[in-house]
């Protein structure tokens, strides 16, 4: 399902502009990284994808929808929320619960609930955990059940705020799997995150945001190079791009394997040279 | 200045230790990183290093723990709560809400320390500044983005300016020119001031960058120590669910050394 913000603003009451005057248009199955330093206005701006916020000014659409003619818990049918903050969602006796709450509350059959709970624990490997108290389970695992809870909506469209926060290799690599799971059934994934090296990885579009304003966008590639751009809104590019940068090699390479080949071919044409 | 000798901890009610047997030395004036996998221990060293265990935290504890050569649990509160300060996990613990504005919850910590109100506004100020959030010092606490929040709770730490400082993953939801921030600001503080700094953390390459010394942690024991280039360019690092960086990724493709590149600059001289 695709998503268009036309000329958004938003006003916190306490008087903040967060937005200023964001258009932008996501279409369906693509997964964007949106980037930008602290206090930027990606949290603000994903807000208003499921109606915790709602414009000062502009429109959103999601799919066919006006989310304005929408209530959130219409909203919450096609987009599907992990916080910033998994304490801000967590608020079942167990689990099981917490990720059936979502399915159970849009009405599904009892075994369908069953099998969507035991399916998004195991992707994120709580499925050992399904009677702990969700307050029982660290930070980063607390991160993980909300995002099993987010998974188990099922919606065509899912907003992760941060999902690499405090993971280690193995919940990186859970969170990893998971990202080209849906990505390839043609899910709309939007994903905000500091982590340059996850993101330039994973995404396929970029969108860098500064005071409120969408600062650049374009395909990964094409964003992570813009060095000045990127500098400009305090963004700095992944390990493997500042390197080849550094070393005064070309190209922009996002994964260790293109940086292994990208090195071995620029290697090969200066011995020649 | 901290010492644990086969320190083992246990939270109140478990059978498994948290800590196990855990051995580790620290002197005045060193930086110190933390790494290792969720679960391996990094928060409960963070406490014992600082005396939340055992003061804070209840439970069994084996071995001996020491600050400035005296038992940590004989040690008195307010007396310890002056020379050591700890930033939590999760910034959302350490604001208080007791305060309407930044600049108020930020004082909130320093009002038992007895200061004259211009050194108070002096330390304020500098807290503020090394952590870039002056202009938000009129602001409600909880107003703020998830970053800027994480940015409060390490300023009214700072501000307490303790002798050693303990910091679990204060970075987390800092974007990079924040984290370089912190770093930085803790190494001149480090330098300047000779204060101690212990700090967990998952952003390998900014521990390569900036640490004296780098402790690796799972199950709860103590698994390598050493310079961070050492420590972090291990296989072991893979093996304990830490990681490595990807300029040692890379170069381990494409280089046959006994000690891969951790930071940028390592890795421009090995690959050049
Ligand atoms: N509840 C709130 N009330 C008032 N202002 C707010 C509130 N939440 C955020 N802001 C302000 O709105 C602006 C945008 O915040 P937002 O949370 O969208 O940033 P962000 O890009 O997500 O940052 P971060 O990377 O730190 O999470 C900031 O100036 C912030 O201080
Ligand atoms: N309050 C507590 N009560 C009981 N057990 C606890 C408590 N806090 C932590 N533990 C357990 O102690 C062990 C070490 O946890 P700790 O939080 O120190 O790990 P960590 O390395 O900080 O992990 P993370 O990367 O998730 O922050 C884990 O097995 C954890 O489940
Ligand atoms: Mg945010
Ligand atoms: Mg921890």
């Amino acid at each position: 399902m695709n998503l268009r913000v036309e000329g958004v603003s938003f006003r916190y009451p306490s008087g903040v502009l967060a937005l200023d005057g964001i258009d932008l248009a996501i279409p369906s199955g693509q997964l964007l990284a949106i980037l930008g330093e602290n206090g930027a206005g990606k949290t603000t701006l994903v807000k208003l994808f499921n109606g915790l916020l709602r414009p000062s000014q502009g429109k959103v659409y999601i799919g066919d929808w006006d989310s304005a003619e929408h209530t959130t818990a219409a909203l919450a049918r096609r987009v599907g929320f992990l916080f910033q903050n998994p304490d801000d969602q967590l608020f079942e006796r167990t689990l099981a619960r917490e990720v059936g709450y979502g399915p159970r509350n849009l009405g599904a059959s009892e075994a369908e609930v069953k099998r969507r709970v035991a399916r998004a624990l195991k992707l994120v490997g709580l499925h050992d955990m399904a009677d702990a108290h969700p307050y029982d389970l660290p930070q980063p695992q607390r991160k993980l059940l909300a995002l099993a809870a987010t998974i188990a909506m099922d919606t065509p469209i899912l907003v992760l705020d941060e999902p690499t926060i405090g993971q280690d290799e193995v919940g990186r690599g859970a969170i990893s799997r998971i990202l080209t799971d849906l990505h390839r059934m043609g899910r709309t994934l939007i994903m905000i995150s500091h982590d340059m090296d996850f993101c330039a990885e994973h995404a396929q579009r970029m969108l860098v945001m500064l005071n409120g304003k969408i600062h650049v966008e374009g395909t990964t590639e094409d964003v992570m190079g813009q060095t000045k751009k990127l500098d400009e809104a305090e963004v700095a590019p992944p390990q493997l791009v500042r390197l080849a940068q550094a070393l005064k090699m070309p190209g922009t390479p996002l994964t260790v394997d293109d940086f292994v080949d990208e090195y071995k071919q620029w290697r090969k044409k200066k011995k020649s040279k | 200045m901290i010492e644990l000798k086969k320190f083992s901890y246990w939270y109140p009610g478990t059978e498994q230790s948290a800590l196990d047997r855990v051995s580790l030395s620290i002197a005045e004036g060193e930086f110190i990183g933390i790494v290792g996998a969720n679960g391996a221990g990094k928060s409960t060293l963070c406490y014992a290093l600082s005396g939340f265990v055992p003061h804070f935290y209840n439970g069994e504890t084996e071995g001996q723990h020491t600050f400035n050569g005296q038992d940590m649990a004989s040690l008195d509160l307010g007396q310890l709560a002056g020379q050591v300060g700890l930033v939590f996990q999760n910034p959302f613990n350490q604001i208080s809400g007791a305060r309407f504005t930044v600049r108020e919850e930020i004082a909130f910590g320093l009002e038992n320390l007895g200061l004259p109100q211009n050194e108070m506004r002096a330390r304020i100020d500098e807290a503020l500044e090394l952590v870039n959030i002056q202009d938000l010092a009129e602001r409600s606490p909880f107003s703020v983005s998830g970053g800027q929040q994480q940015r409060i709770a390490i300023a009214s730490i700072l501000a307490m300016q303790p002798r050693v400082l303990v910091l679990d993953e204060p970075t987390s939801q800092l974007d990079p020119d924040g984290t370089r921030d912190v770093f930085t600001a803790l190494s001149k503080l480090v330098s300047t001031r000779k204060i101690t700094v212990i700090l967990a953390e998952h952003k390998l390459e900014w521990l390569a960058t900036f640490c004296d010394r780098v402790v690796a942690l799972g199950g709860g024991k103590l698994r390598a120590e050493g310079s961070p280039q050492a420590v972090l360019s291990s296989e072991q690092m893979l093996r304990l669910g830490v990681g490595r960086t990807q300029y040692s990724e890379a170069a381990a493709r494409l280089l046959r050394t006994k000690q891969l590149p951790v930071t940028l600059e390592q890795a421009r001289k090995a690959l050049k």
